[in-house]
């Protein structure tokens, strides 16, 4: 699980579209505009399995706004809003 | 010799199948209720292993870590540490893990093997893991660990032997030294190295198969896409409505029919005087006409714990996140305000999964909006007295149509509301996240599912028992005293008190078209709801002397009009008719202010839909 992608550019899962597969790269919570401090916000991804190395897909997006997101983190699925998926780095 | 009982504490992550394997441990042999000084619910239950040891089990709040983020995470991390108070330090703890999906867990079960209590890893659901192609080596795991670990299928008889074995194994050799508790709260940088430290522990002990569950993807495919998935929640709740009225309709017949007979036997068998009309109008009409919607309250019961168990229940809050946004809701807000479909007491109370303060306070005023199972008693009456059941377009029945149509209402209304209070009251706030896991879906577990629906009906009959008998004497002796005086024409309940005090509320209700006996009936349904229907029977029943053992449906639709039974619909909508839904938003938001608030503002609501209501049916000549 400690595969890397350089040869894609980084971009915050917040913006992968459905049908995105990647990996995760880093966890930037201070740029995520959440309404949780950033400890805050990294603990609790952290605690839903987004962890560096983490292969991610975009299943499913909610009707307005595309929003949630239901994101498959390894083997297991999470729902998250795009606004906190901001901070997970994906490449 | 007697050993001491032993005390054993579930954690887990949610969705680990906690509760079922709580379930298969202790069948029916529970205790609910609240840790002192907080509203998290504590269930605690009891078995005997097969060597003969009384253990008690707590099924601690589910949770990702000890950090205590909510109320009911706290409760879980202070029981393990011994800290909760008035509680005993459990003496074996049993980390619950769904075998599918172990990552979490296992970051959990690191995080607690700090606080030193013994523990065992049950890896549960271990035959759908075995299904999928997954294998997990046992053995290693335990080592790599340093923790027993065992596997358990809860859900299949005897799939517990092994892990009550080893309970046996390992409380007869419990350390009687005090462990070393090691664990403080763990910063960010640790959080990742115990997840990177779980991770490298799978990768060496659990081999994962290459595909993920097919059933789940294919199902999702259609249940969370943008436009179908709503399609399908809105029939689910609509197929729900539907069975609520045609399904329990045999059973509730049988159940009335058995009433009235015991009432007639009463009637024909007592002496005629003050104790046969306490029996027969008080006690049998009274009680008997709650009990009567005892089978609707098990199929919503059903409904509700079998889409939890199935995974659906997170599903549906993953849809409706943003169009209860726009509303100013959370999507966690769904599954209480879902369960307020069946009472708004456990809705209010299952609130504390929305960690945010104000998304909380918002989801707690409009939860007695949805309509809760305690209305259905007043609604069906008043629908099947006054709604012709014919079919229309050949397939729906029209009264399961209003009854849809007044749920409707009620959604409508509290969204209408949410939305006013975000704009009005709590506007400079930015969104709360919505986090969730949506777990793989799985065969509801049936005997999981009978212990709930059991558990709820025992409650409802606990109230009738208790809460609505009590009110059912106090209605009878309103109605039937002073007793009229010799020789006197009226009705006998014209000269009671009843009549004295709705006589008096009564201009107060006239604009909205309710009589007396409605005034009347509206004081205890102030107990609980249902209390209403039978304070209706009773006056009713009372004032009708002779033909008490009248179905009350039929004397309604002759002493209303449809205009009276549409805004008696109308104010139950929204009516606070509820002490106890009041009582524990005192208790759940700390405050009177806002038990007072919602009380006002349902009130005012209920008041103005029902005058509106009244006047409209009046104008169409309804009245």
């Amino acid at each position: 699980m400690t595969e890397t992608n350089d040869t894609r550019p980084h971009m915050p899962l917040g913006l992968a579209l459905r049908g995105y597969t990647g990996i995760i790269q880093h966890l930037s919570a201070k740029d995520a505009g959440s309404a949780l401090s950033e400890i805050e916000l990294e603990s609790r991804l952290i605690e839903l399995g987004f962890v560096e190395g983490a292969r991610v897909e975009v299943l499913h997006e909610g009707l307005v706004g595309r929003d949630p997101i239901a994101v498959r983190v390894d083997n297991i699925t999470i729902a998250v809003r795009r606004r906190e998926a901001m901070a997970i780095i994906v490449a | 010799m007697e050993l001491p009982l032993l005390h054993l504490a579930l954690v887990g992550t949610p969705n680990s199948g906690k509760t079922s394997l709580f379930n298969a441990l202790t069948g029916s042999r529970q205790k609910v209720a609240n840790y002192p000084g907080v509203t998290v619910e504590r269930k605690e239950g009891f078995f005997v292993t097969p060597l003969g040891r009384q253990v008690s089990v707590v099924d601690l709040p589910g949770t990702y870590s000890l950090r205590g983020r909510s109320p009911d995470e706290e409760i879980t991390r202070d029981f393990v540490l011994g800290k909760a108070t008035g509680e005993t330090v459990p003496d074996l703890v049993l980390c619950v893990a769904d075998s599918t999906n172990l990552r979490l867990t296992i970051r959990l079960l690191l995080e607690l093997k700090r606080t030193g209590r013994p523990m065992i890893l049950v890896l549960n659901m271990f035959d759908i893991a075995s299904r999928r192609g997954i294998s997990v080596d046992v053995e290693r795991l335990a080592k790599e660990l340093g923790v027993p670990v065992v596997t358990s299928i809860a859900v299949r008889k005897g799939g517990t032997a092994d892990l009550l074995a080893l309970t046996d194994e390992i409380s007869a050799k419990l350390a009687a030294e005090p462990q070393e508790n090691s664990w403080r709260a763990l910063g960010v940088a640790e959080l990742r190295a115990t997840q990177r430290e779980a991770d490298r522990i799978i990768a060496d002990c659990v081999s994962l198969p290459a595909r993920p569950d097919t059933w789940t993807a294919r199902i999702d495919a259609v249940v969370l896409h943008p436009v179908g998935g709503l399609i399908v929640l809105a029939l689910i709740l609509f197929v729900m409505f539907q069975a609520v009225f045609a399904w329990a309709q045999p059973l509730m017949d049988l159940l009335n029919n058995g009433f009235d007979a015991l009432g007639e036997f009463v009637h024909a068998t007592l002496p005629a005087g003050l104790f046969q009309s306490f029996l027969q109008n008080g006690v049998i009409s009274g009680v008997g006409s709650v009990i009567v919607f005892l089978p609707q309250i098990i199929i919503i019961f059903l409904f509700i714990l079998l889409l939890e168990d199935f995974g659906y229940m997170a599903r549906a809050a993953f849809l409706m996140d943003r169009i209860m946004g726009g509303a100013g809701l959370h999507g966690r807000a769904f599954i209480p305000l879902l369960s307020s479909f069946a009472c708004a007491i456990p809705g209010i109370m299952a609130t504390r999964v929305i960690d945010n303060k104000r998304d909380r306070l918002t989801t707690i005023l409009i939860a007695p909006l949805m309509t809760c199972s305690a209305r259905i008693p007043v609604y069906t009456l008043i629908i099947s007295a006054f709604i012709p059941a014919k079919d229309v377009w050949g397939f729906i029945n029209l009264q399961g149509l209003v009854m849809f149509g007044l749920y409707a209402t009620g959604i409508a209304s509290a969204l209408a509301v949410s939305f006013l209070i975000k704009f009005f009251m709590l506007r400079d706030y930015a969104p709360a996240p919505f986090m969730l896991e949506l777990p793989d879906y799985k065969m509801p577990r049936l005997k999981s599912i009978a212990i709930g629906v059991y558990t709820r009906a025992k409650m409802f009959l606990h109230r009738a028992g208790t809460t609505i008998f009590s009110m059912m004497v106090l209605i009878w002796f309103l109605a039937s005293f002073p007793q009229p005086p010799a020789g006197a024409t009226e009705p006998a309940i014209d000269f009671s008190l009843a009549a004295i005090i709705g006589k008096a509320l009564e201009p107060l209700l006239a604009p909205v078209g309710f009589n007396w006996q409605i005034a009347v009936a509206l004081i205890p349904g102030m107990a609980a709801r249902e209390v209403a229907v039978a304070a209706l029977g009773t006056v009713y029943a009372i004032e009708g002397g002779k033909e008490a053992a009248e179905q009350i449906g039929q004397v309604l639709s002759t002493k209303w009009s449809l205009a009276t039974a549409l805004s008696m619909l109308a104010w139950y909508i929204f009516a606070p008719q509820c002490a106890s839904t009041l009582a524990v938003i005192r208790r759940e938001t700390g405050s009177w202010t806002w038990m007072a608030t919602t009380f006002a503002y349902m009130l005012v609501l209920a008041y103005a839909a029902s005058l509106v209501t009244y006047n409209v049916a009046v104008a169409l000549g309804a009245g």
